[in-house]
Parts: C-alpha cells; structure tokens; sequence
C-alpha cells in the first residue's frame, strides 16, 4: 500500500520526504532573496526619505494591520495543528483545521482589500490617479509616491502568496477528503505548511516596516 | 526534435531498449520526465540559441571591419550586440552545462534513477522554451537596444524599444534556472547511491552543486530587479529614474548582485567538466581533491560578494570600491587553486590528447588569461583607465568563450558516445578543437589591445588606426564560427554513421560509465555500491581508444 506512494526515483518513503522537505527549504530561501530585494530597496529609500515615510505610513490603518496580524498568526497556529493532525492519522481534525486555515487566511485578504480600496479611494495609489499633496515642505508628494509604491507592491506580492497558499490548501483539503494522507504518508501537508508559515513571516516583518514608522 | 532523432539507429541497437530507443513519438518526448531526455530538449535548444546568439555577432562583426558606420544604422547595431549579450547569458551560458550535461549526468554519476523532482525538471524546460520565446519574439519585433545589463533609467524610462517582452523573458527564464537548481541541490543531498558519500563524488558534481546554490540565491533577487524595471516602465513610477526620487545606482547593486555570481553559474560547471577530463586523458586521480572541491564552494560564496567591481565608476562609495577591489582578488585564489591543481594532475600522467582533452587543455590556457586579465580590471586605478573598453570584452570573452564554450564542447565530446551511443569522428574533432582554439585567439585577443589603447565597447564606428585590430578580430571570429560549425555537422553525422561504443570507451572511472551506452531509462538494472573514492586510475581495462 505505501509503496504505490513512493515515486519511482525514490527508494523508499523515508528518502522521498527528505527530499521534499529539503526541496521546500531550498524555494523558501529563493523566496527570502525575492522578498529581500524589496526590502533592500525599502531600506535604501527609508533611509534617504525618512521624514516622507513616516508620514505615509500615518495614512494607514494601523489598527487593522494589527488585526491582521493577529488573524495570520492564528492561521498559522492552525496550520501547525493540522500537521498534527495529518501526523497523528486523526482525518477529521485535519481538515477541520485545513479549513479553519483557509477561513483565517481569506479573512486576511478581505481586511487586505478593505484596506486597499480605501487608500485608493483617498487617492493614495502611485501613478495617474495619485493626487496625494504633501502638507509640509519637509518632503515632496514624489517621496511619498515612492512610499505607496513599495506599500502596493510588497502587500501585493505577499497577497499574490496568500492567494497560492489557500489554492494549496484547497489541494490539501481535496486529498484530505479522498483519504490520501496516513501517519506514514503527509509530506504534502508539512510542506505546504512550512510555506504557509513563510507567508505568515513575511507579514510579521512587512506590518511594522509599513504600518508602524515614526509612532511614538 | 529531428536532428537527434534516434529513429535511424533502431535496427541496430533495437535488442536492448534505451532511454532514446523507449517511444518515438513526439509526445514521448515532449512529456517525458527522463533526466537524460529532458537534457536531449535542452541540448537542442541551446544550440538554437547558441547560433542565434552567434548569427548577431557575426553581424557586428562584419560592420566593424570598417572604420565608419556603414553596413548597418547606429540603432540596429546597439539592437545586435543586445541580442547577441541577453541570448547568449541567458539562453545559453547559463543553462549550457547545467542544463544539459548537469541534467544528463547528475542522477548517472551519483546512481540514482532520475532528479528528485522529474516532473519540476520537465516544467523548467517549459519555462526556459516560454521566456526564450518571449525574447526571440522581441527581438523580432523589433528588437531591444538596452545592452544585456538593462542599465536604469534608459531601460525603464527612454529606451523605445521592445524592453518589457525582452526583460520579461529573461525573468521567466530564470525561474527554469531557480528550479533546475533547486533539483540538483535536493538529488545531491538525498539520492546518492549507498557508498558515495561526499568525498567520493566527482567533481563535476561539486561544482554543480556550487553552481546550484548561485542559482537558488541569485536568481531571485534579478527577478525582483527586473519586476520593479518592469514597474518603472509600464506605469511610469519611480524607482529607479532621480527625476521620480529613485536611485540608478540601487539598480546596478541589485544587478550586479545576481549578475556578477552569474558568471559564476557560466564557469563553475565548466569547471567541474575540466576535472573530469583532466583525470581521465591523464589516466590520474586529481591533485588535491577536497582542495578541488572546496574551491567550488569558496568561488560561489566569495562570488556574492564582488558584485561592486562593476560599479567603480558608478559614483559607489570610494571605500566600497576598496573593499570590492580587495575581495575580487580574494576570489581569484580558489579559481588558481583548480588551476593548479590540474596542472599538477597532468605532471607525470598519461595523457591522450583526445578531442575532449584538448579542449580542456585550451581551457586551462584562456581561462588562465582571463582570470588574469580579471585582476588587472579588479584594480581600482586600472579600471578607471580601461572600464567599458574592448579590454573587458576580451577578458570576459576569455572566461565565457574561451572557458565555458571550451569546456561545454569539451564535455560534449566526451560525454557524446554516452548519450547517443555512438563515437563523433575523432580526426574531425581534433581538427575542430584546433580551428576553434586558434579563431578564439584572434578575434579576442587583439580586443585587449583594442581596449588598452582606448577603444569603448558598444560603439559602431572607430577611428582609423583601430582598423587592423578590429580587421583581425573579425576574420578571427569567421574562423570560429567555422569551428563551431564543423561539430554540428559530424556530430549529427555520427547520430547515424559514428562507430557504436560500448559502455565505457574512454576507459573512464565514474558510475555514469558502468552503465550502458546509451543508458537504459531507468539507468542502472541494479543500484549500484560505492567502495572507492573518486578517479581510481590507472583502469585496466583494454582501452577502445581509436
């Protein structure tokens, strides 16, 4: 029974879930140098326009970042209880679970995109509809500009994330169902979760490095 | 697909079923998973790209044998040598050696059935055919006039050109780079045949899992450089353009940080082909072999931090330029380690100056004087008087060329009657290595000199007195392109004519030679044990050297 589950390449379980695990790892560092370029260029320009960043990231909701927050990390937390789940052969925790993930971590894009839409709406959103105008002669509408372009696209990017993980997990709850997963055979699970859990990271640094400039 | 088409050898060889003999169908090979037929498509692929790449230097070539402008407009030549630059890193140089020989020969030299991940491996060939597509498409469309390097602000705010099909080809091939890399990484860890531990594999595989490791930690970080180009250009934000507050100097950090390893991921391999062959035209374990195998290691660490010797007249910090100085010399210590190390492995040998081997020994020479010529450019005060001059082109000519396309054709050879099961026609082959080598010569060199007394890169007319130098680089660079076609010609002539081969006729130490040639697709009836260390000669058995 467990053979049929071990791919050709592979000699036995064990070797095939070392390499998936290890295969993971591998893409989350290529994610980390990815997400790294963004956060060198954010740095390089907080550093040049300080003054114009703190004041940007005042025209966000902090209060809703922070529920964000706390709606991922308690995502990952039931990821972590699905592994458990998944290790210990119990089906009906897994996917209970695999869909309590899936509910936080839509929960987190709606917040996301309430957001989003608001500070569009105020004309925050870099490029032809940008009519921010800078109250101060400290800094200029373009530092700010360069701000919410670094905002749009980093929140963009780990949203882009998010929306890869919960099709992954949609995967996950399919084969869950289908009864594909034993106590010998959940690789799929832990990997998707290790993922899940970079998204969640990546957030942990993205909400002060945005939400949280200059409050005293 | 036709060209090695294996169909012709089938009466021959039908007894025993092969990885080339299991399925005809273009499906068979279009959805194959098979390491060695995934290296076959990639093995035809980059030789397309390879004489496009080289049909647009031919092209430059034939307008600068002149003196004034006059085969070709100014804007059509800054489109030729952008071609002939983005084709040739990205489409050839960087996948050339992993992708087809590392594909090829990772599972067979460390005996396991395929990568970790064949199905990732298939979808990274997709991926490379989808972004080599989308530059082929914009440079047929009109072309791109940028350089290879996509320098900010022009790429992102001035250039009319097709920048953003271009750029984003080179981003959706990197992804094929990041997986392909990714794979080997997680084979070499967790499928080496019982016995071969980490000092017992060859060579070749260090340095494709150096090679390996630049490309999982590099890539990325050019795929997000040219997502915010991208950005810049389309909706006209800044970040890399001063009139929008953005800063063109964070681009060339940012370039440079993948670019500069990158070249790196075009040597290291080649690397690891030349300590194959060294060992075994001179019948010799190598010389120093951990010394040989961390040194792989060491230039893909050290390699990430040099990218600032591109930039020393960017206006980078005076002491960051400093630092970048010292440690691109730093560098330079491992790459002489393997040189002298090969060297030492040939005092004394037994050497067959076989086809392959010549190649290697031409690498072993222009590799030298390219790593050489590298230190002068690595001088803070040199490299203010012959920065963007015909002396880089020479010098990286000397590594890429003269290094990695030595060694690639090298392996080719070598490892030909392994893939195909049959042997190229050595009299051809040596007269091939001879005629490449000698062309090689006489295009770049005279490009140093070019460079020294001040001629610039990148401009398509020159005074008079820099005709006889650029004349002889251009009749060096037909006799190369003549090298480079003989090959392909006797090469697809022995797909039906070459002498069949048994399983090692090199009389060659390595699993990948203890199975049949060509190997079957599971590639060994028996997974095999490993109980010595690497390069076991002197072998004994009768040698079938023609």
């Amino acid at each position: 029974m467990a053979d049929t589950l071990v791919a050709h390449q592979f000699d036995d379980m064990d070797q095939q879930r070392d390499a998936a695990s290890l295969g993971m790892w591998i893409f989350l560092a290529t994610e980390v140098m990815f997400f790294g370029g963004l956060f060198a260029a954010y740095a390089v320009y907080r550093w040049s326009y300080p003054a114009a960043f703190a004041e940007a990231s005042h025209q966000l909701n902090a209060l809703l970042g922070a529920a964000n927050t706390a709606v991922l990390l308690t995502s990952s937390l039931c990821m972590a209880l699905a592994v458990h789940a998944a290790q210990t052969g119990s089906r009906r925790r897994l996917m209970l679970f695999l869909a309590l993930t899936m509910i936080l971590g839509s929960l987190f894009l709606v917040i996301k995109g309430y957001e989003w839409s608001h500070e569009i709406h105020l004309g925050l959103l870099p490029g032809a509809t940008f009519t921010y105008v800078s109250p101060s002669p400290a800094f200029s509408a373009t530092q700010v500009e360069m701000y919410f372009m670094l905002y749009f696209l980093m929140t963009g990017v780990h949203g882009f994330h998010m929306i890869i993980g919960l099709c992954l997990l949609m995967y996950l709850m399919v084969q869950a169902f289908r009864k594909r997963f034993t106590p010998d055979y959940f690789a799929p699970v832990e990997v998707i979760g290790l993922y899940w859990h970079f998204v969640d990271v990546v957030w942990i640094f993205l909400f002060p490095l945005l939400y949280l400039i200059g409050s005293k | 697909m036709q060209s090695v088409s294996p169909t012709a050898e089938l009466p021959r060889t039908g007894r025993v079923l092969n990885y080339l003999n299991n399925g005809y169908t273009a499906r068979s090979w279009l959805l194959s998973t098979d390491h060695k037929r995934v290296a076959i498509l990639y093995l035809i692929s980059v030789t397309l790209f390879f004489f496009a790449g080289g049909a647009a230097a031919v092209l430059f070539r034939l307008e600068l044998m002149t003196p004034p402008g006059d085969l070709v407009q100014p804007e059509t030549y800054n489109k030729l040598f952008t071609l002939h630059g983005i084709i040739m890193v990205f489409f050839f140089l960087i996948p050339s050696i992993p992708a087809v020989l590392g594909n090829f020969l990772v599972p067979l030299m460390i005996g396991a059935r395929d990568l970790a991940f064949p199905r990732l491996n298939l979808l990274s060939w997709y991926v490379f055919i989808a972004g080599g597509t989308l530059t082929m498409y914009a440079a047929l469309a009109g072309g791109v006039d940028t350089g290879w390097t996509f320098y900010t602000p022009y790429s992102s705010m001035f250039a009319k050109t097709h920048v953003t099909a271009a750029a984003l080809g080179v981003f959706i091939s990197g992804f094929s780079s990041i997986l392909t890399g990714l794979n080997f990484i997680v084979t070499i860890h967790t499928m080496r045949a019982p016995g071969l531990h980490w000092f017992r594999l060859p060579l070749f595989i260090w340095s494709i899992y150096a090679t390996s490791l630049i490309m999982v930690l590099g890539t990325p970080v050019i795929a997000v450089t040219i997502l915010l180009v991208g950005i810049e250009r389309i909706w006209r934000i800044g970040i890399f353009d001063p009139s929008l507050g953005g800063d063109p100097i964070l681009f060339q950090h940012l370039f440079w940080f993948y670019s500069h390893p990158a070249v790196y991921i075009m040597i290291l391999p080649g690397m690891g082909v030349i300590s194959e062959l060294i060992t075994c035209f001179s019948r010799k374990r190598i010389f120093g072999y951990s010394f040989v195998a961390f040194a792989s290691i060491a230039i893909a660490v050290l390699g990430f931090l040099v990218w600032g010797h591109h930039m020393f007249v960017s206006g980078q910090s005076m002491y960051a330029g400093m630092v970048f100085s010292f440690l691109s010399f730093f560098v330079a210590v491992p790459s002489a380690v393997k040189v002298f190390n090969w060297t030492a492995t040939l005092y004394r040998g037994s050497i067959l100056l076989q086809t392959p081997m010549l190649y290697a020994m031409g690498f072993i020479g222009l590799f030298t004087l390219g790593g050489l010529t590298g230190l002068f450019l690595a001088t803070l005060a040199v490299d203010v008087h012959v920065h963007d001059t015909y002396f880089v082109v020479a010098h990286f000519h000397y590594i890429m060329v003269g290094g990695m396309v030595m060694a690639y054709l090298g392996g080719i050879h070598f490892w030909w009657p392994k893939m195909t099961g049959r042997m190229y026609p050595e009299w051809w082959g040596r007269l091939s290595a001879l005629i490449i080598f000698v062309g090689f010569n006489l295009t770049f060199f005279p490009q140093f000199i070019l460079g020294y007394v001040g001629m610039p890169r990148r401009y398509y007319a020159y005074p008079d007195e820099f005709q006889v130098l650029n004349v002889m680089s251009s009749a060096g660079a037909s006799i190369l392109g003549a090298g480079y076609l003989i090959p392909l010609g006797y090469l697809l002539w022995s797909l039906k004519y070459g002498k069949l081969v048994g399983e090692n006729p090199w009389g060659a130490s390595g699993l990948e030679w203890q199975t049949s040639s060509p190997p079957p697709t599971e590639n060994f009836s028996t997974t095999p044990q490993v109980t010595q260390p690497a390069y076991t000669y002197p072998h004994t058995e009768e040698l079938l050297l023609g």
